[in-house]
């Protein structure tokens, strides 16, 4: 008998030259469903890309202008000034609320807490938190801040400022827990022990050694969170944000409007002279968001210690 | 020198102890304010939605406030028909409930199958070189704000793909459809279902793979019947995910899919979702106090206990199908 017998023999009920081609054929769909992702985005970006270059170069809408103008009722006259003021101080009462808060959260979850069950549940908790929606944010607020009255005028707080600030900084409260968290189980427990060998107290090793040591990575997951709360839009638009806001707001306790909110109001406008602004809004949007993330990853290379 | 430059005196190190317990007790506060905000939302939800059902809010009616039944409990679970602005107002949620899901099944539908390829390809057969370039591409996609993907829908989906596709098929699509928000809902999800499939499967030891290929396997095989099993538990979760991000998103589907309520399952009309309506809502500015502006909470209520019942179901699969490898 041949070895080629003896192997039909063994193999007869297996078709190898099927076997070859199923594994082809599903390594083909495996590829052409990776290359599906990043067609949809290429196709996104290209989208917004070619609108927005129609829009400066076709329909004539001076970048200047749209970054001067704030809204208005006629296509040629709007701009997007008070939007990106007003985001710009959005974020700066968004961080101020959940950055302290948070990194305390993850400190006390990291570096203090007994492993217990009220450490259990609030990590249980953060998980659920994050699957909240972001328009559910946005009830909680209108309901326990913008519909509050004010003890001192008797009146409504109102859609103010400072309510949307709230809203994102709940929002994105989590995130930054679980990046600060990730940050501080970094640092390596040697360096701990040796602070506390020298007698310093447990908060004094965390002040002096942990957290100066943990703040590339603290400061990185903060930047990534930011860039999620500046695209959001659903939380704003429950808090009551101006959809046209025509001018900047001047502080946090007045009526505002947002990048993300007029990109909405104007892709909702059945004018399609609208959707050129929007085209143009979003690339303004994604420009920073881009700038966010290179920050973020200029950081983390930059302080990124290896222990 | 001084004594108490020699060491700790007593002094010094009760102050430790103090600023201690200060500290600690500030922190133990900041870790509050995560359970307190899962708190009111609970708390915000029910007394808001309460007063929806019986004219007084919860904590009023606990007060002692006589109610006044406005909407049935009854006719809000099971009514088809939700036209809170018509001169006969209906209050049934089951079209918009009908409306969440349609999309999510359907986005469901896109992200599933892409997200789980993707990840095979990305776990088991792609060079390092092409998982460093692919990976974070991908992840671009869960980067980008919803309203993108929403201009996205109107400016393209919907008129340069579903429209004349489906038109040529003989179907009749309106402008505002729940296919575009399918679509577009389906591939900001599909990084999800990548990325944590992706990492279940890495987490399967070389062991079992070598062990099948011993045995005569084909790389396909390898990936579907000893892989994917072995990850199970890691790619529902990123499933379960995908699904509850779905329902809960919000502007792109207001924006592709519109605002007609109503009961179908036809992917080509005019839709509404639970947070498309809340959308709708909140842009009209209804006083406080009016049905209208408690409905807002009914649903709200309505969507959070659907996504919170999904991080539940979540959890529960990763702890009952969890194999731990050493």
């Amino acid at each position: 008998m041949s070895a080629g017998t003896d192997t039909n023999e063994l193999f007869g009920d297996v078709d190898l030259g099927w076997e070859r081609l199923k594994g082809r054929a599903f390594l083909g769909f495996c590829i052409a469903a990776s290359g599906f992702g990043v067609f949809a985005l290429l196709l996104l970006l290209g989208d917004v890309a070619s609108q927005a270059v129609t829009a400066v170069f076709v329909r004539d809408i001076s970048v200047v202008r749209f970054l001067t103008e704030s809204a208005s009722r006629f296509p040629d006259e709007a701009g997007f000034y008070a939007a990106v003021v007003g985001s710009a101080w959005l974020m700066l009462f968004t961080v101020l609320l959940s950055f302290f808060v948070g990194v305390g959260t993850a400190v006390y979850l990291e570096e203090f807490a007994p492993d217990n069950r009220w450490k259990r549940l609030v990590e249980a908790n953060l998980a659920n938190l994050a699957g909240v929606p972001s328009v559910v944010y946005g009830l909680l607020v209108l309901a326990a801040v913008v519909n509050l009255t004010n003890p001192l005028s008797g009146e409504r707080v109102g859609p103010i400022l400072f309510a949307g600030a709230v809203a994102l900084a709940l929002l994105i409260m989590p995130i930054i827990i679980v990046s600060a968290q990730e940050a501080l189980r970094a640092v390596p427990d040697s360096m701990r022990r040796g602070s506390r060998a020298t007698g310093a107290t447990n908060w004094q090793t965390v002040r002096n050694v942990v957290l100066p040591a943990a703040l590339p990575g603290i400061l990185t997951g903060t930047i990534l969170a930011l860039a999620r709360a500046i695209g959001e839009t659903a939380p704003l638009i429950m808090v009551g944000a101006l959809l046209t806001a025509r001018r900047a707001p001047e502080g946090p306790f007045d009526t505002f409007g947002a990048m993300p909110t007029m990109i909405y109001y104007w892709a909702d406008r059945p004018e399609v002279d609208f959707h050129y602004l929007a085209a143009l809004g979003i690339v303004v949007l994604l420009l920073i968001l881009i700038a966010m993330n290179a920050t973020a990853v200029y950081l983390r290379n930059k302080y990124e210690t290896e222990y | 020198m001084s004594d108490d430059r020699l060491g700790i005196t007593g002094e010094v190190a009760s102050g430790d102890r103090r600023n201690e317990r200060i500290v600690t007790r500030v922190l133990q506060g900041c870790a509050a304010v995560t359970i307190a905000t899962t708190v009111a939302i609970f708390a915000v939800l029910l007394d808001n939605a309460f007063s929806f059902f019986y004219g007084q809010r919860l904590h009023e009616a606990v007060l002692g406030a006589t109610l006044d039944q406005r909407v049935g409990v009854v006719e809000f679970i099971t009514g088809t028909r939700w036209a809170p602005y018509h001169a006969f107002p209906d209050y049934g949620v089951l079209p918009l409930i009908n409306g969440t899901l349609l999309i999510t099944v359907g986005a469901a539908f896109i992200s599933i199958p892409i997200g789980t390829a993707t990840a095979i390809y990305l776990s088991e057969y792609a060079s390092e070189r092409v998982r460093g370039v692919l990976k974070p591409t991908l992840e671009v996609l869960a980067g980008i704000p919803t309203i993108v993907y929403g201009f996205f829908a109107i400016s393209f989906i919907t008129p340069v793909f579903v429209r004349p596709v489906f038109e040529t098929l003989g179907f009749s699509v309106s402008f505002y459809n729940a296919f575009a928000g399918m679509v577009v809902v389906g591939i900001m999800t599909i990084p999800m279902v990548s990325s944590i499939s992706e990492d279940a499967m890495s987490s399967v030891p070389d062991d079992l793979r070598n062990a099948a290929y011993g045995l005569g396997a084909t790389k396909q095989e390898v990936s579907t019947q000893v892989v994917l099993p072995a990850s199970i538990s890691g790619i529902l979760a990123s499933y379960i995910l995908a699904v509850s991000r779905a329902i809960g998103e919000t502007m792109a589907v207001t924006l592709a899919a519109g605002h007609r309520s109503q009961m179908t399952l036809n992917p080509f009309v005019e839709i509404q979702t639970m947070t498309a309506y809340m959308v709708q809502m909140a842009r009209g500015e209804a006083a406080l106090g009016t049905v209208e502006y408690q409905s807002l909470f009914a649903v709200g209520l309505v969507l959070f206990l659907m996504t919170l019942s999904m991080n539940l179901l979540n959890d529960w699969v990763k702890r009952r199908y969890r194999e731990v490898y050493r």
